[in-house]
């Protein structure tokens, strides 16, 4: 961010690839896209792909993070050697440490973790592909993910960000506005009571623009719930083969 | 959160806090007394000791040269790094840096790198091959809660008094112990306000006491113009959208009385 751009980012209120400003890329939520894990969910925002595993509940390891009145919630967030432009060294960088942190921080709050005390849930995400917005969309295939295992859960957690580029706030950044754009505002929510769980920004914004961002986020999140249940129904339609309709 | 001494000392303070009280005899939306010393270390560029009551941390910045990043052949290099030596609290451990400590770096450098503080493009010396490089190393030397605000006062009262060392331009070479009268350039000033929120009381300047059993915060950072230019919440705990517009107004005013100690 803070880069300067050679090219306009927004022509007529229309953006590079023809949104307007509160406009969403598209996007794909699939539940069960990984057999082996009890539960998972790939996660498309436009280029953006994040798939999300989880494991458990089970054993703590290492013992010592064993918690005796709830479970023990593991979060790793990994961006894959081929998601970025030059090749990213797999594997915790501080980057991604501090984003399994806050997305840990984000989901926490809506799984039942009393309901599986002395255990460990863990969920993994990968970005195979980054196009900006890869912690939300991290969130948002996580918590189908945590659905999909069958987790008890209060509400699935649902997330988005909202930007400003050439002093407009606008929803969903892609790369280049993210990287030339003057401010990032990731929220993310639990869409029934609309509670906000995770909030990072950098750039500049008056507080009125803070205030439009939020807004746009809070709309766009109940949508993007909508998808999200949407893929949990579509996968057991498949899954049980007695098809109501 | 787990012992039951956690436990209670939550309910404690929680009850406190519903009375407009707090441990200290502070009010919410009080902080603590802060003092800032600067240059109190010879040997860095710039440096500063900050207390926030009994919370003290210490800033240096150390200036050298080294290769800018390929994508920004044309300016320096910052990097700030937090250090949580275990000698400041029992809770900071020696070995890899934590996801705590690696939050507090990372967050502390984003609200100096966003807001535009360093000019980095002036820290140039030789496009493409040789840049100034600012490091920003802040080490608490006391715990004693919000890390955040402490942290970036002082990085920003350092960073005011840093010098850059003497350079030869003809042998291209520094000498450390040198140091010249031009100073780090710096065109902005962020400062930071941490809310911290428990069982739906929202208060400010957390103590270690008060941060361990605290549901969530929220770092909001502001620059000399009172726009917002950094936010970091953390914890399990959630907030309300009217809270955070709340905040970023209170944070707006609370930051005038911080600036004051620059």
């Amino acid at each position: 961010m803070g880069m300067k751009s050679d090219k306009t980012l927004i022509v007529k209120g229309k953006r590079l690839d023809g949104r307007g400003a509160e406009d969403m890329r598209p996007i794909k939520i699939t539940a069960g896209v990984i057999k082996q894990a009890d539960g998972s969910c790939e996660v498309q925002f436009g280029e953006t792909k994040v798939i999300a595993a989880v494991y458990g509940p089970k054993k703590v390891l290492p013992r010592r993070y064993e918690e005796s009145t709830r479970a023990y919630l593991k979060v790793y967030y990994f961006m894959a050697a081929f998601a970025t432009s030059e090749r990213n060294r797999p594997g915790p960088s501080r980057r991604s440490t501090e984003i399994s942190k806050v997305i840990k921080e984000s989901l926490a709050n809506a799984v039942d973790l009393d309901k599986y005390p002395q255990t460990e849930i863990s969920v993994y995400i990968e970005v195979t592909n980054a196009n900006a917005g890869t912690r939300t969309a991290a969130i948002n295939a996580a918590s189908v993910a945590l659905v999909d295992a069958g987790i008890e859960m209060r509400d699935i957690v649902t997330s988005v960000a909202a930007g400003k580029v050439e002093g407009q706030v606008i929803l969903d950044l892609m790369q280049d506005e993210d990287n030339f754009g003057q401010a990032d505002l990731p929220v993310a929510i639990l869409p029934r009571t609309n509670e906000i769980s995770l909030i990072q920004m950098d750039g500049d914004m008056t507080p009125d623009e803070v205030k439009k961002a939020f807004g746009m986020c809070i709309k766009a999140c109940q949508k993007i719930a909508k998808l999200q249940r949407e893929a949990i129904v579509n996968k057991y339609k498949q899954e049980g083969g007695n098809n109501d309709e | 959160m787990n012992s039951k001494e956690d436990v209670s000392l939550r309910k404690y303070i929680a009850s406190l806090l519903k009375k407009n009280l707090r441990e200290g005899g502070r009010k919410p939306f009080e902080y603590r007394n802060i003092k800032i010393e600067t240059d109190v270390l010879s040997q860095a560029n710039g440096s500063a000791r900050v207390k926030f009551g009994d919370a003290e941390v210490f800033v240096g910045v150390k200036v050298g040269l080294g290769s800018p990043f390929p994508d920004t052949p044309n300016d320096g290099v910052l990097m700030v790094n937090g250090e949580l030596s275990p000698l400041a609290s029992e809770d900071f451990e020696t070995g890899p840096p934590s996801p705590r400590s690696i939050e507090v770096s990372r967050v502390i450098d984003r609200a100096i790198r966003e807001s535009g503080t360093i000019d980095t493009s002036k820290l140039c010396i030789e496009p493409g091959e040789k840049v100034w490089m600012v490091f920003v190393d802040v080490y608490p030397l006391n715990e004693d809660g919000n890390l955040f605000d402490a942290g970036l006062l002082g990085a920003i009262a350092a960073l005011k008094t840093a010098r850059m060392p003497a350079f030869d331009k003809k042998t291209g070479k520094v000498d450390y112990r040198t140091l010249t009268k031009e100073k780090v350039p710096l065109s902005e000033e962020p400062v930071m306000c941490t809310f911290w929120k428990l069982d739906g009381e929202i208060f400010v300047d957390a103590t270690r006491r008060e941060n361990k059993v605290a549901d969530c915060r929220l770092s909001i950072g502001l620059n000399k113009k009172g726009n917002v230019c950094a936010m970091q919440k953390g914890g399990e705990g959630t907030f309300t959208d009217t809270e955070v517009f709340e905040l970023v107004k209170k944070a707006q005013s609370l930051s005038k009385d911080l600036r004051k100690h620059f």
